[in-house]
C-alpha cells in the first residue's frame, strides 16, 4: 500500500522509471514459467517435448514485446503488474499444459490439447494490450465514451440472455456466444465496459450521491431519490442471475458497483445499502431458484452431496488435502480427477501439486498485483482515474476471492474463472485488457508533474486575487 | 478519494487472509482426513504408479506387478492364482491389502525406513522408485500337493522344516484367485468380490492360522509328554477300561465307537497313543493332574497370545478345566482345547527336533529393488518344551502309531513317519475335524506336518493322513 503520499503532484522530477525492475522481475517469472514447463515434461513423460523450445521462445517473446511497449509508451509505469501477470500466466499455462498430459495418460481421446491454444489466447491479449496502450494515451479519454462503453456492457451481457440456448448456454450456464468453435463469454468484457462507465458516471454525480438526508445509528443515509442508481444495478445483477444463471457475474458486477460508490462518496452507508440489497437479493434468489439452492446445500455440506454436485468440491478438497503443505509435485499428483480443472478448478490443481506454499504464493502474487492497483489509484491525479484503478483493481480482486473461496469451500461455487491462471479465452484476454489499462493509470499517476500535467479543474484553478 | 481506498485495500487483505486461512485449514488441518478419506483414490492410485515388489516362492513371483498402458501404470497379478492367495492375500484397489500383501506393504511398497536412502537417492537420479522383494520361505512341491490333497475339501495344512522353523507349505482351502480383486477396474472387482464373499466358507480365510479348531486326539501327544516329563516310559502300563466313569459326575467317556481298548482293561502307554484308546488318556489326564498337563499344554505354546509368521496367528488354548471330569475330556483334546493347524504343525516339529521348538517363520528374505538382501531370517529357537529323552519316547510312540496303529495311511515307502491322528468332535449333528501331524523321516526329520480337514465328517487316519503323506512325499521326492 501507498505511503503518506501528502500531494502526488509533488513527486519530483526525476522518478525512476523501474523498467530495469520489470525487465528484471519479467525474466523471472520467464524462467519460472520455463522451468515449470519442464518440469511437468520430465515428470509425466520423462522427456521434454520437442515443442519446448518454440514454447519458451513465443513466451519469452510475448513478454519482451509487452515490456517494450511499455517501455515505450507507458514508461513510467508500476513495475510489478506486468510481471505478477507474466508469472500469473505461466504458471496458469504450466498447469494447463499439465492437465493435457494428464488426459493424454488416461487415454482421454475426448478432450483436445488446451495449452497451445491457451497459449494463443495469451498471445491474443499481449496484442490488446499492447492496442490499449497504444490507442489510449491518456485514460481520460475513456470518460467521454461513458455511456457507450455502458451501452456496450449492458449489450455484451444481455446477449447471450437473448441468443438461443443451443449457442449460448453450457453446463446450465447462459454466458457463452460459440460461434464457428469459438467459445466467447462476453460478460468478461461487460465486466470492463461496465467498470469504466462506473467510474465517470460516479465521478460525475459522486456529490450528489455523497448528500445525506439523516442520520440512523451514526450512518448518514442518502437521500431516497439517489438510491436510483444502485437499486439499477442491482436489478442488472438480477436480471443476469435470472436470465443467464450465472450467480458469479451477478455477484460480481453488484460487489464492484457497490465498491465504487463507496469510494467515489465516501460514504459507509452505500456499503451497508448494498449489503442489505444483496442479502436480500440472496434470500429471493434461494428461495426461487433451484440451483441457488442446490449450490448453497453443496457449499454447506459437499460430503452429502459426493455422488452429485458436490463431487467436483469434495475432489477437489481431496486435492488439496492430499498436496498438503509441499503438494505432490508438478506432474505428481492427481488434479485431473477433479472435473473441469483446467478452468473452473485450476486453483485445485496448483494446491494439489505445489502444495500450500505453492497455492499461498499464487494468493500473493494476486494481491501484489490487486495492491498495487489500488496504490495506483491512490497515486493517480485525477477522480475518474482514481476511481477507474479502484474498480479494476477490486475487480480482480473480488473475482479472485469469489472463485478461490469456491474452489476451496469457503465460499458456495459460483463458475467464475480464475484470472490469468484458468482456461479460457474471453478471460484471459479480457483480463489483459484490464491490466493494461491498470498499466496505463500507473503510467500517469508516476509521471511527474512536469512531463505531463494534470488538467486544470475548475475546483483547481487559481483564484484571481483582486487587489483593492 | 483516498480514505475509502485505503480501507478498500485493507479489506481485500483480509479477504485474502481469509482464503490464506482457509487453505491452510484444508491442506494442513484437514489433511489428513481428507488424504485418508475412503473416496480419495489418488493415495491408493499412487501406490500403482510404483513397482510393487514381488513375492516370490523357489525363484518364481507368485505375486507381482507388471506395467500397463493404463491410468494406473502397475497391475498386481498372481499368475499361480489360487494356489498362493491363503499366504499372499489381495492387494486391491477397492478392498485394500490383506495377508503379506498387508502385512508385508512397507516393504512391498517402498516405505520401508530401510528402503529410505534408496527413495531419496531415486528423487535425485529420477529413478522410478519401486517396491523391495519378499522371499518366502516355501517349497513349491510341498505347498502344491497340500492344496491338492485339500481340493474340494475346507481344510488346511501346515509344513514346517522342524530344524529351522521355515514354513514349507501353508495351504488353506477353499481358495480364490486374488488376481480377481486386484484388477484397476472398480466395478469388476466389486462383482469378483461379491462372487468370492457369497461363497461359504469363505476362500479369504487362512485356515492354517486364522482360525483355530478343535483337536480331538492330537493332544495325546502333549499328555503323553507330560507323562514321559513325569518319569512315565512308553512301556508303562496305564489303565484302559472300556468305559470311564467320570469323577464327581454321572457322565461316563467312552472309547472311540465305543470299542474295548485292551481285553485286561489296562495296557502299556505307546499302545494306548497307537490305537487313541480314550479312557487310558482320560485316566492318564487325571492322575498327571490338572497342573502337569496344562503345564506341558502352555510350554508346546498353548495359552499363549499367538505369534507372527509374520502373518497374524491366532492364539491356540487348553481352555479351563473346571473338574476332573472336564480334566479327562481335555486330556483326550475335547471340551475347550483349541489349536490353530499352524501350532499342530509346530508340535510336530517340536518333537521331530529333539524337544526344540524353533521359531515358524514364513519369510526367508527381503530384498531391495537392486536385489541386495536387506534382511534374512536367521532360525530361531522359541521354547523348549520338552527334553531330547522325552522327544525320543514320544517320536517311538508316534512312529508306533503310524506304523501300527490310527494314522497307517501315513506311511511312506523306504521312510519312517511318525505322527498322530486327531477326530474331534465339534458338536452334536456336526460332522468331525479330521486331523493329522507328524514328521518324517522319524530319525533324523525333515519335515513336519499337520493336516485339517474342517468338518471332514471321517477320521484323521482315513482322511487326512493320506494327505499328510502325499505331502510329505512330494518333499522328499522334491529332494530326490
Amino acid at each position: 500500500m501507498a505511503g503518506p503520499v501528502t500531494d502526488p503532484r509533488a513527486a519530483a522530477a526525476g522518478t525512476p522509471t523501474r523498467r530495469g525492475t520489470e525487465a528484471a522481475l519479467l525474466a523471472f517469472a520467464v524462467l519460472i514459467t520455463v522451468a515449470a514447463q519442464a518440469i511437468v515434461d520430465l515428470t509425466v513423460t520423462g522427456a521434454l517435448r520437442p515443442e519446448m523450445a518454440t514454447f519458451s521462445v513465443w513466451i519469452t517473446a510475448l513478454w519482451v514485446v509487452a515490456h517494450l511497449v511499455v517501455r515505450r509508451f507507458a514508461s513510467y509505469a508500476d513495475p510489478l503488474l506486468l510481471p505478477a501477470v507474466a508469472l500469473l500466466v505461466g504458471l496458469g499455462l504450466t498447469v494447463i499444459h499439465r492437465l493435457d498430459l494428464a488426459a493424454e495418460v488416461s487415454g482421454d481421446t475426448a478432450s483436445r490439447e488446451d495449452a497451445p491454444v491457451q497459449l494463443v489466447w495469451a498471445t491474443l491479449g499481449v496484442a490488446l494490450f499492447v492496442a490499449v496502450l497504444v490507442v489510449v494515451r491518456d485514460h481520460r479519454t475513456l470518460s467521454r465514451f461513458a455511456y457507450t462503453l455502458a451501452l456496450l456492457g449492458i449489450v455484451l451481457l444481455a446477449l447471450p440472455a437473448v441468443l438461443p440456448a443451443s449457442i449460448s448456454e453450457v453446463n446450465g450456464a447462459k454466458i457463452w456466444i460459440r460461434v464457428a468453435g469459438f467459445s466467447i463469454q462476453p460478460g468478461e468484457f461487460a465486466k470492463i465496459c461496465l467498470v469504466v462507465f462506473f467510474a465517470a458516471y460516479l465521478v460525475d454525480k459522486r456529490d450528489v450521491l455523497a448528500l445525506a438526508s439523516k442520520k440512523v445509528a451514526g450512518l448518514e443515509l442518502p437521500r431516497g431519490r439517489d438510491l436510483g442508481p444502485v437499486l439499477l444495478a442491482w436489478i442488472l445483477s438480477i436480471l443476469v442471475l435470472v436470465f443467464e444463471r450465472d450467480l458469479g457475474s451477478s455477484l460480481l458486477l453488484f460487489g464492484i458497483f457497490v465498491v465504487m460508490l463507496y469510494v467515489a462518496t465516501e460514504r459507509a452507508s452505500w456499503l451497508f445499502i448494498g449489503l442489505a440489497l444483496f442479502a436480500g437479493g440472496a434470500m429471493i434468489a434461494y428461495q426461487i431458484f433451484g440451483h441457488v439452492q442446490a449450490r448453497v446445500n453443496t457449499w454447506l455440506d459437499p460430503s452429502e452431496y459426493y455422488d452429485g454436485a458436490g463431487y467436483q468440491l469434495m475432489q477437489s478438497l481431496f486435492g488439496l488435502g492430499t498436496g498438503g503443505l509441499f503438494g505432490a509435485g508438478l506432474g505428481g499428483g492427481r488434479p485431473d480427477q477433479v472435473p473441469v480443472a483446467k478452468s473452473d478448478f485450476i486453483a485445485a490443481a496448483v494446491g494439489e501439486e505445489l502444495g500450500l506454499f505453492g497455492l499461498v504464493a499464487v494468493i500473493v502474487v494476486y494481491l501484489i498485483l490487486v495492491e498495487r492497483g489500488l496504490r495506483t489509484s491512490l497515486v493517480v491525479r485525477d477522480s475518474f482515474g482514481k476511481l477507474l484503478a479502484a474498480g479494476l483493481a477490486f475487480a480482480i480482486a473480488w473475482q479472485v476471492f469469489v472463485v478461490l473461496g469456491g474452489v476451496t469451500g469457503l465460499l458456495p461455487l459460483t463458475g467464475l474463472t480464475t484470472p490469468f491462471l484458468a482456461y479460457g479465452g474471453s478471460s484471459l484476454v479480457a483480463n489483459f485488457v484490464l491490466v493494461a489499462l491498470l498499466v496505463r493509470i500507473s503510467d500517469a499517476a508516476r509521471r511527474p508533474a512536469a512531463q505531463h500535467a494534470a488538467p486544470i479543474r475548475l475546483g483547481d484553478a487559481p483564484t484571481e486575487v483582486v487587489v483593492p | 478519494m483516498n480514505a475509502p481506498l485505503r480501507r478498500v485495500a485493507i479489506s481485500v487483505l483480509v479477504l485474502f487472509t481469509l482464503l490464506i486461512i482457509n487453505v491452510n485449514v484444508i491442506q494442513v488441518i484437514r489433511s489428513d482426513s481428507l488424504r485418508g478419506d475412503s473416496r480419495n483414490t489418488r493415495v491408493l492410485a499412487e501406490t500403482y504408479d510404483r513397482e510393487r515388489g514381488s513375492i516370490i516362492v523357489d525363484g518364481t513371483e507368485v505375486a507381482l506387478s507388471v506395467p500397463t498402458d493404463g491410468r494406473l501404470t502397475y497391475l498386481r497379478t498372481y499368475p499361480q492364482g489360487p494356489l498362493y492367495a491363503p499366504v499372499t492375500g489381495y492387494h486391491s484397489l477397492v478392498y485394500g491389502n490383506t495377508y503379506l500383501e498387508d502385512v508385508m506393504d512397507d516393504v512391498l511398497s517402498g516405505e520401508d525406513d530401510r528402503l529410505f536412502v534408496r527413495r531419496i537417492a531415486d528423487l535425485f537420479t529420477g529413478r522410478d522408485p519401486a517396491g523391495g522383494d519378499v522371499v518366502l520361505t516355501l517349497d513349491p512341491a510341498v505347498q502344491a500337493a497340500a492344496m491338492a490333497g485339500l481340493e474340494g475339501l475346507t481344510g488346511a495344512v501346515v509344513a514346517l522344516d522342524p530344524q529351522t522353523g521355515a514354513i514349507l507349505g501353508l495351504a488353506s482351502t477353499p481358495t480364490y484367485d486374488p488376481g480377481l480383486v486386484s484388477g484397476h477396474d472398480p466395478a469388476g472387482i466389486r462383482a469378483n468380490m461379491d462372487g468370492i464373499t457369497g461363497q461359504d466358507p469363505d476362500p479369504r480365510l487362512n485356515r492354517a492360522i486364522s482360525e483355530n479348531y478343535q483337536v480331538g486326539s492330537l493332544f495325546k501327544v502333549i499328555v503323553s509328554a507330560a507323562a514321559l516329563a513325569d518319569g512315565y516310559t512308553p512301556e508303562t502300563v496305564v489303565p484302559a477300561v472300556d468305559l470311564l466313569q467320570l469323577p464327581q459326575s454321572t457322565a461316563t467317556l467312552p472309547n472311540f465307537n465305543g470299542s474295548s481298548c485292551d481285553p485286561d482293561q489296562e495296557q502299556p502307554l505307546i499302545d494306548a497313543l497307537t490305537i487313541s484308546c480314550n479312557t487310558a488318556f482320560g485316566q492318564l489326564g487325571i492322575d498327571l493332574g490338572e497342573d502337569a498337563v496344562r503345564d506341558m499344554a502352555e510350554a508346546f505354546g498353548l495359552d499363549d497370545e499367538g505369534m507372527e509368521i509374520p502373518l497374524d496367528v491366532v492364539p491356540s488354548g487348553v481352555g479351563t478345566i473346571e473338574s476332573e471330569a472336564a480334566l479327562a475330556q481335555t486330556s483326550i483334546g475335547q471340551r475347550d482345547v483349541r489349536m490353530t493347524v499352524l501350532q499342530a504343525a509346530l508340535v510336530a516339529a517340536t518333537v521331530a527336533n529333539d524337544g526344540v521348538q524353533m521359531a515358524p517363520y514364513l519369510i526367508d528374505e527381503l530384498r531391495a529393488p537392486d536385489l541386495s538382501v536387506l534382511e534374512e531370517t536367521e532360525p530361531e529357537v522359541l521354547r523348549e518344551p520338552i527334553s531330547a529323552e522325552v522327544a525320543e519316547g514320544l517320536t517311538e510312540m508316534m512312529v508306533s502309531v503310524v506304523e501300527r496303529g490310527s494314522g497307517r495311511a501315513a506311511r511312506l515307502p523306504g521312510i519312517e513317519v511318525a505322527g498322530k491322528t486327531g477326530t474331534a468332535q465339534v458338536r452334536p449333528g456336526v460332522p468331525d475335524h479330521n486331523w493329522f501331524m507328524g514328521f518324517a523321516p522319524a530319525e533324523e526329520p525333515e519335515i513336519a506336518v499337520a493336516v485339517l480337514v474342517v468338518n471332514g465328517g471321517s477320521t484323521g487316519g482315513d482322511l487326512s493322513a493320506p494327505i499328510a503323506r502325499d505331502v510329505m512325499a512330494a518333499y522328499f521326492e522334491g529332494r530326490g
